[in-house]
């Protein structure tokens, strides 16, 4: 991909005064309103907002000021998370009319870094789905495919890097919703590690669970992002005092010597055999240049899916218990009592997805069902995270499928159950809190991305960004762009 | 209430922490009385995106509580989130313990009817306090309701007793007990008109001598001391009612209404709140690094018990006059800086000029010890002019008054006023003399054996010296004058 079309090649061009940032932002505004219009991957372009922050970034170069590390660089936001004064929906009606009091934590590290906030991306209401079709607002279609979803929840985020709109982009991801819209779209997604990046204005869906990522189209943006908006934060509390480490420098160490484990729950029957087979070939590819791999096992696996819903709509149903419509959003109109006024609200408000799992938690949560339920949930996730440290004691990285297939069709998936198994492969992350990235592993016959998951050990970003790199030298991500 | 019924009880009280800041955010605490809104942030209204951050200020005030109650600290303790809905919870939970509290165990000892008793705690947790919601404006009855968050987010202690108390009159002593502990050390201002110290009650009968307990009844809204009494007393009697006309008491909360002053049913059990309750994800568990519990141990001031033993120990003074003294903990300063340097002889002296001139004026006054205008070095000095014999103790009275409105130091005051008594045995002889010379009838029944003939005499004598003459002396000289 030619340098001036990814965020590390932006910042240097902008840095050494090649190109000015508002000239590097205009050639995207004018992308974004010859293709948003067919993919709808925004939900808003703050473009006067933008211009403001690109010009700031011009003057400060032209007075000789040392530039950050995303000089000029367009970054899109999933619209979850927080930029002072401008509305943050999260994808549901309920939240209309609410400008966000503060930046978040990643905001403020993206603007330090002279990053240049463009708008805000559609995602599954509250990122609560899989393809980005529970937004209250409208479907984002998939760039290789208009006729299917660009994965979810941060469908926008996903599909807007893939159609090369903006270089960069935020997510968040509580079971996959980062890396399998990446892996639908052809993009390269990483969870970090829980607590590496701040959640601080992020609105939580399960505060245990998310983590924000980044979405680009190359390794090396990913580790230049996650270096970025990576570290700790005194004003989260679930936040790693570790430093964060320089990932960029990790890129090049190539694979020979790393161990790769395949565990053989993820290869399982009645996975889409293409996704299999370029999967598998990507990961010849890395053994090919010197990585050693083995098969493991992660044997509590099953219960993966079934704790990871109870546990995330467990803290769903708290998280979101505070849009009644009082203090912000939009009240429905006022009832009888206090309750009636709250429920009107609420009823009109959210969408049935964010419903369901509301109840789902409130249920889960209860008395009488709070042990069998939350309580067995919270044991099978320790059991989980336990697989994986076994795992890790053996190999560096696992290898997976990101999705058991690619990207479907706009309603393919209607069933909620449906819909909860496309999450499969991803949410074992987020419940053993370890990082994981997705990255393109090549085309399906159709011409439809598929992503190839890696998986580490704890902050171990490095090995994982190192393994991506390896591959992504030997078969371009280039080719798996629309 | 029939003879053979006891009442149990239990408290559980809320006292808010005197940290500078709210127990997650950075707004001022104790903000409740100033413009409504105004001490708020996103974090404390519950934004969306906005995480609780601890305040390390409010865990150390709860520690000592805890340490000061003789409570065992948790080596682990986890928040938990309580769900429910409500106007004045602006996240819809309130970040609360659950099942891993702070602190477990401790007691607080207290005098009831005439003897020591003592109740067990049962648990203390560290909780944010919700807002507050207002009906009316003054007196103006409003047609919506208002939220002022400034309170919402204030550190709280929840403290739990055990239901060890026995009546009414033992409730309000334990309050007592522990109101003057947490005062003592520096946990909170513990001013209950502000809120800043709330009582909910467990009450339940049982036959007397049983060991199990009765049904028990929950009292909420317990704002002073004195509802406290009474509603215990008031629901004490109910239940006893009840029981007593063949009925049975029903598990369920009861608000007090102070007003009416008595208890109207709120929810029964049927109709209590599911709270949910699940750890906090935002909040890492609270790991206390044990030498940071020694830091604060050792920070600990005396305790009110410790210190009344130490002033029986070392000063001799009576259980009355060293509770007396250690009721507050300025009060007791105040005392022993007053007493530093006067012979153990004069401490009682000193005590007495505290509990009755220096409390009396303060009382008549309405002020506070620390807002006293007489130093104790100059109450001290008092003492000790009376001990020598220098001022009798009517005219240390009016030393007293002046140095309360002058704020002169005594000796000064004695010396400007010429208050010092005459001990100069000539020039009292000088005053018997004349005094016996006015009253010969006097004099002649005093040696005829009528010793209350004397009053008379020693009248005189005070009349010529203008009160300065020393009583002993007078006393001691006008004897001798009869005998001569």
């Amino acid at each position: 991909m030619s340098p001036e079309r990814t965020a590390s090649g932006i910042a240097a061009e902008v840095r050494a005064g090649r190109v000015t940032a508002l000239e590097v932002l205009e050639e995207r505004l004018r992308r974004i309103d010859e293709l948003d219009p067919l993919l709808k991957t925004f939900l808003k372009v703050h473009e006067e907002d933008a211009r403001g922050q690109a010009r700031a970034v011009d003057i400060r170069r032209s007075r000789g000021e040392r530039l950050g590390r995303l000089a000029g660089v367009p970054v899109a936001l999933k619209d979850n998370i927080n930029v002072r004064g401008w509305e943050t929906t999260c994808g549901s009606k309920i939240l209309a009319g609410f400008r966000a009091p503060f930046d978040a934590s990643v905001v403020e590290r993206l603007r330090a870094e002279d990053a240049v906030l463009v708008g805000k991306t559609n995602l599954d209401e509250f990122a609560m789905g899989s393809s980005t079709e529970n937004s209250a607002f409208f479907r984002t279609a998939n760039p290789w495919d208009r006729g299917r979803v660009p994965g979810g929840s941060s469908g926008g985020s996903a599909a807007a890097v893939a159609a090369d709109l903006v270089p960069a982009a935020l997510g968040s991801d509580t079971g996959g919703s980062v890396r399998q819209p990446a892996g639908f779209c052809g993009a390269v997604g990483l969870k970090p590690t829980y607590g590496l990046v701040s959640r601080r204005g992020l609105v939580a869906f399960a505060s245990s669970l998310d983590q924000i990522g980044p979405l680009t189209a190359t390794v090396e943006d990913a580790a230049l992002m996650l270096s970025a908006i990576g570290g700790h934060d005194p004003k989260d509390a679930t936040s790693s005092p570790r430093p964060v480490a320089d990932y960029g420098a990790a890129l090049a160490g190539g694979v020979r010597g790393l161990k790769i484990g395949l565990p053989a729950e993820y290869f399982a029957e009645g996975m889409d055999r293409e996704t299999e087979v370029l999967v598998r070939e990507a990961v010849g590819c890395l053994e090919r240049q010197g990585a050693s791999v083995v098969e493991v096992s992660l044997p509590h696996t099953r219960y993966a899916i079934s704790s990871y819903y109870i546990l995330a709509p467990s803290e769903a149903s708290s998280n979101l218990a505070r849009y009644d419509g009082l203090r912000y959003g939009a009240p429905a109109a006022a009832g009888a009592t206090l309750a009636e006024s709250c429920a009107a609200t609420r009823g009109a408000g959210f969408g049935p997805e964010v419903k369901r799992r509301i109840m789902l938690g409130t249920f889960a949560l209860s008395e009488g069902y709070h042990e069998a339920y939350y309580g067995a949930a919270q044991k099978a996730r320790g059991l989980i995270r336990r697989d994986f440290e076994d795992a890790f004691s053996k190999v560096d990285v696992l290898a997976t499928p990101t999705s058991p297939g690619p990207a479907f069709r706009f309603d393919e998936k209607s069933e909620p159950m449906a819909m909860y198994l496309s999450d499969i492969f991803t949410i074992t992350a987020n419940l053993a809190g370890i990082p994981a990235v997705s990255v393109p592993a090549g085309l399906t016959a159709a011409g439809l991305p598929v992503g190839l998951q890696l998986l580490a050990d704890s902050f171990r970003e490095d090995l994982l960004l190192r393994a991506a790199a390896a591959l992504e030298r030997e078969r371009p991500f280039a080719r798996c762009r629309p | 209430m029939s003879a053979e019924l006891e009442l149990v009880a239990g408290l559980e009280v809320h006292c808010q922490l005197a940290t500078r800041t709210k127990l997650f955010c950075g707004c001022p605490n104790g903000a409740a009385g100033s413009e409504a809104n105004t001490a708020v942030c996103p974090v404390c209204t519950g934004q969306p995106g906005c995480l609780p951050v601890l305040n390390k200020a409010a865990v150390a005030l709860a520690f000592k509580a805890a340490l000061a109650l003789d409570c065992g600290l948790a080596g682990r303790s986890v928040f938990a989130r309580k769900n429910y809905f409500y106007p004045d919870l602006p996240k819809a939970y309130q970040i609360s313990q659950y099942e891993a509290p702070f602190a477990l165990g401790g007691e607080v000892r207290f005098k009831a009817g005439g003897s020591e008793r003592r109740a067990r705690l049962h648990r203390i947790h560290l909780e944010e306090d919700a807002g507050k919601l207002l009906h009316a404006v003054g007196s103006r009855e409003l047609d919506c309701t208002l939220v002022d968050f400034n309170r919402c987010g204030a550190p709280l202690i929840e403290i739990v007793s055990e239901p060890d108390l026995r009546s009414a009159e033992e409730a309000h002593a334990f309050l007592t007990a522990l109101k003057e502990i947490l005062l003592y050390a520096g946990v909170s201002h513990c001013d209950m008109e502000k809120g800043e110290l709330r009582c909910d009650a467990n009450v339940s009968l049982r036959p007397k001598g049983a060991s199990v307990l009765g049904v028990k009844v929950e009292i909420k809204n317990l704002n002073s001391f004195k509802a406290v009494k009474e509603a215990l007393e008031h629901e004490a009697g109910r239940q006893a009612g009840l029981l007593a006309s063949g009925g049975r008491v029903e598990p369920e909360t009861r608000l007090w209404d102070a007003g009416k002053r008595r208890t109207e049913p709120m929810r029964s059990k049927e109709e209590a709140h599911d709270y949910r309750y699940f750890p906090d994800p935002d909040l890492a568990p609270l790991v206390p690094d044990p030498r940071w519990i020694e830091t604060l141990k050792a920070s600990l001031p005396e305790l009110p018990a410790a210190r009344r033993a130490r002033y029986a120990e070392s000063f001799g003074l009576s259980e009355y006059d060293a509770e007396v003294l250690t009721s507050s903990s300025s009060l007791g300063g105040y005392f022993e800086e007053s007493v530093r340097g006067l012979p153990a002889e004069a401490v009682k002296t000193c005590v007495n000029l505290i509990t009755t001139e220096l409390l009396g004026r303060l009382h008549a006054e309405g002020k506070a010890v620390e807002a006293c205008p007489l130093a104790a070095s100059s109450l001290g000095s008092l003492a000790s002019l009376i001990f020598k014999g220098t001022l009798s103790s009517k005219l240390a009275k009016e030393v007293f008054a002046k140095a309360w409105e002058t704020g002169k130091a005594p000796e000064a005051l004695v010396a400007e006023l010429g208050l010092a008594q005459v001990l100069d045995e000539g020039q009292v002889r000088g005053w018997v003399k004349a005094a016996c010379g006015a009253n010969p009838k006097a004099v002649a029944d005093l040696k005829a054996g009528n010793e209350r003939a004397i009053g008379a005499l020693v009248g005189a004598v005070m009349k010529l010296s203008k009160g300065k003459a020393n009583p002993g002396l007078v006393n001691r000289l006008i004897k001798e004058e009869a005998a001569a």
